[in-house]
């Protein structure tokens, strides 16, 4: 099938192309030109045509957990998000930490034929923290990399087993920095509101401890470590010196933790129990800087479907989490224009750099790469309502909020798989 | 962001928090407990303000102090008084809170009592509530908890009269108290002008001193010139762990005797929310001593409730 996208605003953040340009399409792969007429014509007056975007954190709630969502709402989700390629954190339940499980995953999401979906495996058994998995056979079963998602390793021991043995064969390693003991029994940012509310504390240390820790590890082995869902200034500033030191090491913040801080709480909006929690405005000011100058690499939606239910709660009780796969582009923009970023440079932090994350040759658009692609009106104003979110989590913060970015088009290899 | 409590009209629909309340509605229920204090003096203790009215006490953790004096000011509004201890009821079939609330609301509520070990669940009982219902905070896990906050404020007043040259000192585990959070914001608002708090780092939660108090370690350095000085109970379960060595080490520190009692202004006032530790955070010879406004603070707790619910039932 071949297609062409024509008279677009076509952004490659890869290159820096941004031009007003056609978007040639054949056999699943962006392409030169096209011999002939294209098989289907989209127009794209007016918008702008951007490598399709990509998710370093959905939680698609299958397998287990289908009355928060299921692979066909939330792949509706994702692509109505012009949401191309996304990673899928392992706590599900069970977890993905044996091959077979992986293999399922993996065909029930090709079978829908929308979004990639690249899992990412436990890194232990159980996420229990105690034993590895078989990370060879889960990478042959299509596992880009290994992670406790937010389930802690409590044993430093077993820490630098694991990313000595990762290290051994190249498995990436994507970790969540937070002391278990520091964090114990705390649902908020240890700070003044917290304070106000009553709610237990999790200081900011719990986090730049355990990230000393981590960093000291990939010192000695060598292990490739993405880090997840930074929260604190201290956090940016121990990756920025680790990169200058030329650590193996990325790292990603959430939508939510750019955008809003403990203050939003408010009065206990269980919307705003996340993890990490939102910190301080200092801590938000920070991430939001550090994704702008390139200390931080990636922006990630951390979609977290959570049944009305569990967020009917008192705060402390409410499960953590919000939706988001569907605000990942609006929040981008709405980032990328409060630090006056050019359209490419905002663009960049969910395709081009989640890309040398998984490692995908997606995230571009160039001549032979995949051809899966965003075309999305940047001025066309979303509203957060239930009514209006294809994902089964309808919990967010941003829920009223009026936000610039509406997906009109995406394109998962050459096939057009939502039009909105 | 609205202020959950308050009404289109900016009166108390709910009372939730001290925190967030205008001056002038601190000082209205502290003058409406004023008129009920008499009425518990008198020979037939009853008002008929909340004839036919419901109050439903919902403890959700136990309680037998505020229980009992929400029931009792209640009954003395002329209100039908329902206790329901849920924390061996409906939570154990696994009923959700929201789900609890509706039922009883569907019985006919007018007044929810709530006490939750949870902090926030009021709020969110009162984003749930039909419009003619009111939700009182009678505790809510650390958070806080405003009938003890304004009867503290009521005994405070009742003794020095003014707020507005006042050292007051609250000592103990500010970490976990309700009644320490809620004080302080009834204190800052009515312009006591020094608010401190006594205890060691484990026991003083990040940042109170946003809260507008001083912080102080050394207890009798504290004390030193305090008008009135609040004891707050230490739970027996903080002791023997990483917050605290032991009882007797707590008592050396922060215990009130009578010679630290001393380095505080010859007219101080003692208080303490109840139950007493006896020989940890105070010593019998204070608790029942001259400075001691303990049991008052019980009596005029009755008076400040009744002002509450006939305030919220009349908006």
């Amino acid at each position: 099938m071949s297609l062409l996208i024509k008279n677009g605003r076509v952004i490659d953040p890869a290159s820096g192309r941004d031009a007003v340009g056609d978007v040639f399409v054949a056999d699943g792969k962006i392409v030169e030109g096209l011999k002939g007429k294209a098989e289907k014509t989209i127009d794209a007056k007016g918008l702008v045509v951007a490598p399709g975007f990509i998710d370093l954190s959905v939680r698609l709630r299958e397998p287990g957990q289908e009355h928060k969502a299921t692979l066909e709402s939330e792949m509706d989700a994702a692509v109505a998000g012009g949401v191309t390629s996304l990673a899928c954190p392992p706590d599900t339940d069970p977890p993905l930490d044996e091959p077979g499980l992986v293999d399922m995953l993996r065909r029930r999401a090709k079978a829908l034929s929308r979004a990639r979906v690249y899992p990412v495996g436990a890194l232990t058994e159980k996420l229990a923290g105690t034993a590895l998995t078989e990370m060879g056979q889960l990478t042959d079963a299509g596992c880009v990399a290994f992670s406790q998602a937010n389930a802690p390793i409590a044993d430093t021991q077993v820490l630098w087993r694991a990313l000595q043995y990762a290290a051994t064969f190249g498995f990436p390693v994507w970790l969540r920095a937070e002391d278990v003991w520091l964090a114990k029994g705390g649902v908020a940012h240890d700070g003044e509101v917290a304070t106000r509310l009553g709610l237990p504390g999790i200081p900011a240390f719990a986090e730049t401890i355990a990230l000393g820790t981590i960093l000291e590890l990939v010192r000695s082995t060598g292990a490739r470590v993405h880090l997840c869902r930074l929260s604190t200034a201290g956090a940016v500033e121990l990756v920025r010196r680790a990169k200058a030191e030329r650590l193996p090491v990325t790292c990603d913040v959430s939508i939510h933790h750019v955008h809003l801080c403990d203050v939003d709480l408010g009065y206990f909006d269980s919307h705003c129990r996340l993890e990490p929690p939102l910190r301080s405005q200092r801590d938000r000011d920070a991430l939001a800087r550090g994704l702008a100058d390139g200390a931080v690499d990636c922006l990630c939606s951390d979609h977290t479907p959570v049944d009305e239910d569990r967020k009917h709660l008192p705060f402390a009780e409410a499960e953590p989490g919000a939706t988001g796969l569907e605000l990942l582009l609006p929040l981008a923009l709405k980032w990328g224009a409060a630090h006056k970023l050019a359209l490419p440079a905002t663009l960049a932090r969910i395709t081009s750099e989640p890309a040398k994350v998984l490692g995908v040759a997606s995230g571009r658009i160039a001549p032979g790469a995949p051809a899966d692609l965003a075309i999305f009106d940047p001025q066309a104003v979303v509203r957060v309502a239930p009514e209006t979110l294809k994902s089964q989590g309808k919990n967010t913060p941003f829920l009223g909020y009026e936000l610039a970015g509406r997906v009109r088009c995406t394109v998962v290899a050459g096939n057009v798989v939502y039009e909105g | 962001m609205n202020n959950p409590q308050l009404n289109a009209k900016g009166e108390l629909q709910h009372l939730l928090s001290i925190e967030g309340l205008p001056r002038e509605i601190l000082i209205q229920i502290l003058d409406t407990a004023e008129s009920f204090a008499d009425v518990t003096e008198r020979e037939v203790k009853k008002v008929p303000l909340l004839r036919g009215k419901s109050v439903f006490n919902l403890f959700f953790e136990p309680s037998t102090r505020t229980r009992t004096t929400f029931e009792i000011a209640a009954k003395r509004l002329s209100a039908d008084v329902i206790n329901l201890n849920i924390a061996i009821s409906s939570q154990t079939k696994g009923e959700s809170l929201l789900d609890t609330v509706a039922n009883l609301s569907a019985m006919q509520a007018d007044i929810f009592v709530v006490r939750h070990n949870s902090s926030g669940a009021p709020f969110l009982i009162a984003r749930h509530v039909k419009p003619h219902e009111h939700v009182i905070n009678a505790g809510d896990g650390r958070h806080a908890h405003p009938t003890q906050g304004l009867l503290d404020l009521f005994t405070i007043r009742h003794y020095k009269k003014d707020f507005s040259a006042l050292t007051v000192a609250i000592v103990g585990d500010i970490l976990h108290s309700r009644v320490a959070r809620s004080l302080i914001h009834g204190l800052t608002t009515l312009g006591a002008p020094e608010v401190r708090v006594i205890g060691p780092q484990t026991l003083l939660p990040n940042g109170v001193e946003a809260l507008g108090v001083r912080v102080f370690h050394d207890m009798r350095e504290g004390l030193r010139g305090a008008d009135v000085i609040v004891m707050l109970r230490l739970q027996n379960e903080r002791m023997g762990g990483a917050l605290l060595p032991s009882a007797q080490e707590f008592n050396k520190h922060y215990g009130l005797s009578a010679d630290k009692l001393a380095l505080a202004k010859p007219d101080a006032i003692v208080m303490h929310p109840g139950p007493m530790n006896r020989g940890v955070e105070i010593d019998s010879s204070v608790a029942d001593g001259p400075h001691s406004v303990i049991l008052p603070q019980v009596t005029f707790g009755i008076a400040v409730r009744m002002a509450v619910m006939s305030i919220v039932a009349g908006n």
